[in-house]
This record gives structure tokens, C-alpha cells and sequence, in this order.
């Protein structure tokens, strides 16, 4: 085992074990936090595939912004941070049946792919990824037109947010 | 000669060598050896930055500073970590044990980790990293994550409500911030800190002088030092998110602050003011750390400057001032500088700069003409006559009047 191939496997396990944690404990304040390090290994995996800029941009949009305001969220309603109520409804049954027909069939498909035996190719060293990304990001033959939408996307939610948060008796 | 560090590296390389080590094992032991000593040199610099700013504010304040403990007080900060050290640690009753004690940890960590993307010389630098102004940004977003964890867990309302204002006051002032920090990467083509100080023949302040203001500005309030200190306000909500921090838990946060401090103005020095560039530093690396360090301290006493000569800003202009002002301001010259970039050629450095400059200018005195406006029409508002409320003449009040003179 390459050395790695032991950093995915201790990354891959924290992810799990913290998403997990997310799920069970009972402490809205803590499952927020344990989310945060699910969304951190999730960078680190990033890293490992010399994905360096995706990595920072999951650190500065999930932890720096999503995580950071569900937490305000649920600082702002103390109360119920303490969830003394059960964890289940009574669909389990039928959700563990879902959750395992998907995971058996995720492995079925995924056992015929053979992206597992291939070596991650190198990349090259003299282009920088970075400014190869921006180059894609806005050119017509690559992906300016989701990058649009995207930003149109994010315009119009920004306009809502005015218009929902707008006083209109004040002017 | 010149060269110490790389030397001692070289020499170290070669002695794990001969010991007959594998080449991945001894480009490993050497990182780590490179991590523990930045770390180290880096913290033991912080217990100085304690005296440093003890012994400024002093002279802010007409004082002396300590100078009882060793040649000029130096000692005393030595003195003051065995103090935190012996004091009792207190954990507040209905505290979140483990997210309480991570706290002061990650609020120091995040400020050591941005110390791996400053290149300290040509040569001594952590890491290249090709993304390391968003590296910045994002230790930034962790950092404020430490902060909130401690408002959260001390299980106190004064140190939540310095929480909620930390937030309201990091996000907001991270917007400007993020759209300063990308001229410099627009003017050196690259997000590197190495390529940026590198590509910073005429420091990057004279040719943007405006976004260096504006990251000044932004960091200063990153900080949450004065005038931006309302998350640790001490007549409003005593001490903030650290007010249940007792002993050496407070000097995290205290070491913390000091070293954030020096850190941004070791930022501010590698993006704007040309990092360890300066006479001599290419043939004499060893110079390069000197220079930084001395532009880092300068950048580091203009922030004790401000800090100790401002008052501290209400929460309302705090905000205001940043959505109103410094965020509009920061997207225009983001913009303006973006177009200029692309007409003028720069083939002659010289006049590249000097065009930028001109449009600095320009939009520096626009931006005035119109804050002045703006502020004329606050005075007349101020300054219109208001309704009055005068007292009528009640008729019992008159009768009371009257019986009061006639006895």
C-alpha cells in the first residue's frame, strides 16, 4: 500500500465516522460541527487528487459560509438545540431497505468499472491548473454558458433576498 | 554565504542520507523538521510580540511600559506566561467540555498555518501553493469557526452575544476583503505569494494604492482590534467570546491575537509592499527574512497605531461602513483596474504603474467628492430646525403658579 493510498483510507473513514455523527448525535450545535469535519476531509480528498483549488473553495464555501451561518442558525434558537425526542420514525425499515438496494447496486455497477486498477495519471508540471481552469471557465468551446447560468442563478437569489428582507413601509 | 538556512537544509539532507534513509522518509523528516521550526520561531517571536506591544501602548499612552523584569521589561512577558500557566483552570458549569477546550486551539492554529504560504526569503518559504491568497481567505473562515465555538460552549450570554457579533462583523468584512486581495493577483497573474512578491519590481502599494487601503482596512477589522473591537467591547458585553477563559486557555487567545496581528502584516508586507524584497536580497536570501521582518513590525505598529489613537465604532456604522462604503468601493476599483489592465500594454512597466496610479487617483478623489457630498447633506439634515415641544400653559398650572408667587 502506497502511502497514499493510507491517507485516503484514514481520510475516508473520518468522513463516514463524522457523517455519522452528524446523523445520531443529539446535539444540533455538535452535528453542525461534526459536519464541518466531514466537509474538511472531503478538502482533503481534493488535495490528494492535486486538486488545490477545489479544496480551498470547499473550505471557504462549505465551512466559511454554509457551516458557519447553520450554526448561527441554531444559535440563535438555544432551546432547541437539545433534541430529547426519538431519533426514528417508524419508516426505518423501509429506508434501511432503500439505503441497502442502493448500496448493493452502486457496487454491482461499480465492480464492472475498472477506473479502481488504473494508475492516476500524472499531470503536467509546466501548465498551471489554475489559470487552465479560468481559461475553461470562460470559454465559449468549454463551460461558459453553466457559468453564466450559474451566475444568473446567484443574481436572481441575491435579488430575492432584497425583496424578502425589504421594509416596504420605510421606503 | 549568504544562504545560512539552505545551507544547514543541504547539510541535514545529506546527513539523512548517509544514514542510508529512503528519499521519500527523508523529504518527510525534512518537512516536518521545516514545519516545527516556523512553528516554534514563530510562537517564540510571539511571546516578544507580548513586551512589543505592552511596551507601545505605553508610549501611546504617555507611560513607560514594564521595564521592572530585565534590560527594558524585556523578561517581563516570560513572567507573564508562568503566571497564566500556574493560574487555575476554570471550567464554567453547563460548558461543552470538548468544543470548549478546541476553541483557543484552532484560534491559534489557523494564525500559525498562514505562516506555510508567507515566503519569509527567496529561498525560505513553506510551500508555493498556487491558491495561496485563497488559502488566506479560507484559514480566515476557519478562524472565525474557533471563535464561535467559544461563544457557543463557555455556556455565557455575554460570550454568545461577542459571537454573534464576531460573525456578523467577519463575513461582512470578508466580502471587501476577498475582492481587494484578487488586484494583486490580477497585477502578478498568479495567486502564489512566492509569484506575487516576485512579480513586485515597483511595489504593488504604489501601483494599487487604494485596494492596499482597503485590505488594511478589512484585516483590521478581521482582527476585531480597535477600532473594530466591538465583539470584545469591555463596557457592553464585558470581554466577549472570551470571557470564561482562564489561564493559559486566555493566553491562546491572547497569543493568538498578537501573532494575527503580525501575521497580516506580514500579508499586507508580501502582497503590497514587496515582501523581502530590497536592496541586496536576491544574492543575500538571509537579508530578505530582515527586510520582511522589518515591513511585517511596521505594518504590525501601524495596526497598534490606529488601534490605540480610534475610538471604538458603533455596531450600526460598523456594518454601514462596510456594505455602504468599502464593499461598492472595493467592486469599482476591482473593475476599473480589471479594464485598465487590459488596454494599457505592459511592455513598459513604468508606464503601466503610472496609469494605475493616475486611476487610483481618480478614483480615490471621486470617492472623496462624493463622501463629502454625502456628509453635507447629513449636516443640513442635522442642521434643519426641528419641531419643538413646548409646554401649554395648563390651566392647573397656571393656578399653581399663581397661589405659589402669592405665598
Amino acid at each position: 500500500m502506497t502511502p497514499l493510498q493510507i491517507i485516503f483510507l484514514i481520510t475516508s473513514v473520518g468522513i463516514l465516522g463524522s457523517a455519522l455523527m452528524v446523523v445520531t448525535t443529539r446535539n444540533l450545535v455538535h452535528a453542525a460541527l461534526w459536519l464541518v469535519v466531514s466537509l474538511f476531509g472531503v478538502a482533503v480528498l481534493y488535495v490528494m487528487l492535486s486538486a488545490a483549488f477545489l479544496a480551498v473553495a470547499q473550505v471557504v464555501i462549505y465551512i466559511g459560509a454554509i457551516a458557519i451561518l447553520m450554526i448561527f442558525a441554531i444559535m440563535l434558537t438555544r432551546r432547541v438545540a437539545k433534541d430529547s425526542g426519538p431519533q426514528t420514525n417508524p419508516n426505518w425499515t423501509w429506508a434501511v431497505v432503500v439505503a441497502a438496494a442502493l448500496f448493493g447496486g452502486l457496487t454491482w455497477l461499480l465492480s464492472s468499472w475498472n477506473g479502481f486498477s488504473t494508475p492516476i495519471p500524472e499531470l503536467s508540471s509546466r501548465a498551471d491548473p489554475l489559470s487552465q481552469l479560468g481559461q475553461a471557465l470562460v470559454s465559449p468551446n468549454a463551460y461558459v454558458l453553466p457559468f453564466e447560468v450559474a451566475s444568473v442563478l446567484l443574481l436572481s437569489a441575491l435579488i430575492g433576498a432584497i425583496m424578502v428582507a425589504w421594509d416596504r413601509r420605510s421606503g | 554565504m549568504g544562504d545560512p538556512i539552505t545551507l544547514i537544509g543541504k547539510w541535514l539532507e545529506n546527513l539523512l542520507y548517509s544514514w542510508g534513509l529512503m528519499p521519500g522518509v527523508v523529504s518527510l523528516i525534512m518537512a516536518v523538521i521545516g514545519v516545527v521550526v516556523i512553528a516554534s520561531a514563530v510562537l517564540v517571536l510571539d511571546i516578544l510580540l507580548v513586551w512589543v506591544e505592552r511596551k507601545v501602548v505605553a508610549r501611546f499612552q504617555d507611560r513607560l511600559g514594564p521595564n521592572r523584569v530585565g534590560p527594558f521589561g524585556i523578561i517581563q512577558p516570560i513572567a507573564d506566561v508562568i503566571k497564566l500557566l500556574i493560574k487555575e483552570d476554570i471550567l464554567p458549569i453547563g460548558a461543552d467540555k470538548i468544543v470548549y477546550n478546541l476553541a483557543p486551539i484552532m484560534a491559534l492554529g489557523t494564525v500559525l498555518l498562514l505562516w506555510a504560504v508567507l515566503p519569509l526569503s527567496s529561498t525560505v518559504y513553506g510551500t508555493n501553493l498556487n491558491v495561496g491568497v485563497l488559502y488566506i481567505v479560507a484559514l480566515g473562515a476557519i478562524s472565525t469557526l474557533g471563535i464561535i465555538m467559544a461563544g457557543w460552549a463557555s455556556n455565557n450570554k455575554y460570550a454568545l452575544l461577542g459571537a454573534f457579533r464576531t460573525v456578523a462583523q467577519m463575513v461582512s468584512y470578508e466580502v471587501p476583503l476577498v475582492i481587494a486581495l484578487l488586484v494583486p493577483v490580477i497585477l502578478a497573474r498568479s495567486m502564489g505569494l512566492t509569484d506575487i512578491v516576485e512579480a513586485q519590481s515597483i511595489w504593488f502599494v504604489f501601483i494599487a494604492p487604494i485596494p492596499a487601503l482597503i485590505v488594511l482596512i478589512t484585516s483590521i477589522a478581521e482582527l476585531g482590534r480597535a477600532p473594530f473591537d466591538l465583539i470584545e467591547a469591555e463596557s457592553e458585553i464585558v470581554a466577549g467570546f472570551h470571557i470564561e477563559y482562564t489561564g493559559m486557555k486566555f493566553g491562546l487567545f491572547y497569543a493568538g491575537e498578537l501573532l494575527h496581528a503580525l501575521t497580516v502584516g506580514g500579508i499586507i508586507a508580501t502582497l503590497f509592499l514587496g515582501g523581502w524584497r530590497g536592496p541586496g536580497a536576491e544574492t543575500y536570501p538571509i537579508l530578505g527574512i530582515f527586510y520582511f521582518f522589518i515591513k511585517a513590525l511596521f505594518l504590525y505598529w501601524v495596526i497598534m497605531w490606529i488601534k490605540y489613537s480610534l475610538p471604538r465604532i458603533r455596531i450600526d456604522h460598523m456594518l454601514n461602513f462596510n456594505w455602504k462604503f468599502l464593499t461598492p468601493l472595493s467592486l469599482v476599483i476591482l473593475i476599473v483596474m480589471a479594464i485598465v489592465d487590459k488596454i494599457v500594454p505592459k511592455t513598459s512597466m513604468l508606464v503601466y504603474s503610472l496609469v494605475m496610479l493616475f486611476v487610483n487617483v481618480v478614483v480615490g478623489w471621486l470617492t472623496l467628492q462624493l463622501l463629502r457630498r454625502n456628509a453635507k447633506s447629513a449636516r443640513m439634515r442635522v442642521a434643519e430646525p426641528k419641531p419643538v415641544a413646548r409646554p401649554e400653559p395648563s390651566p392647573t398650572a397656571a393656578t399653581s403658579q399663581t397661589s405659589s408667587s402669592s405665598s
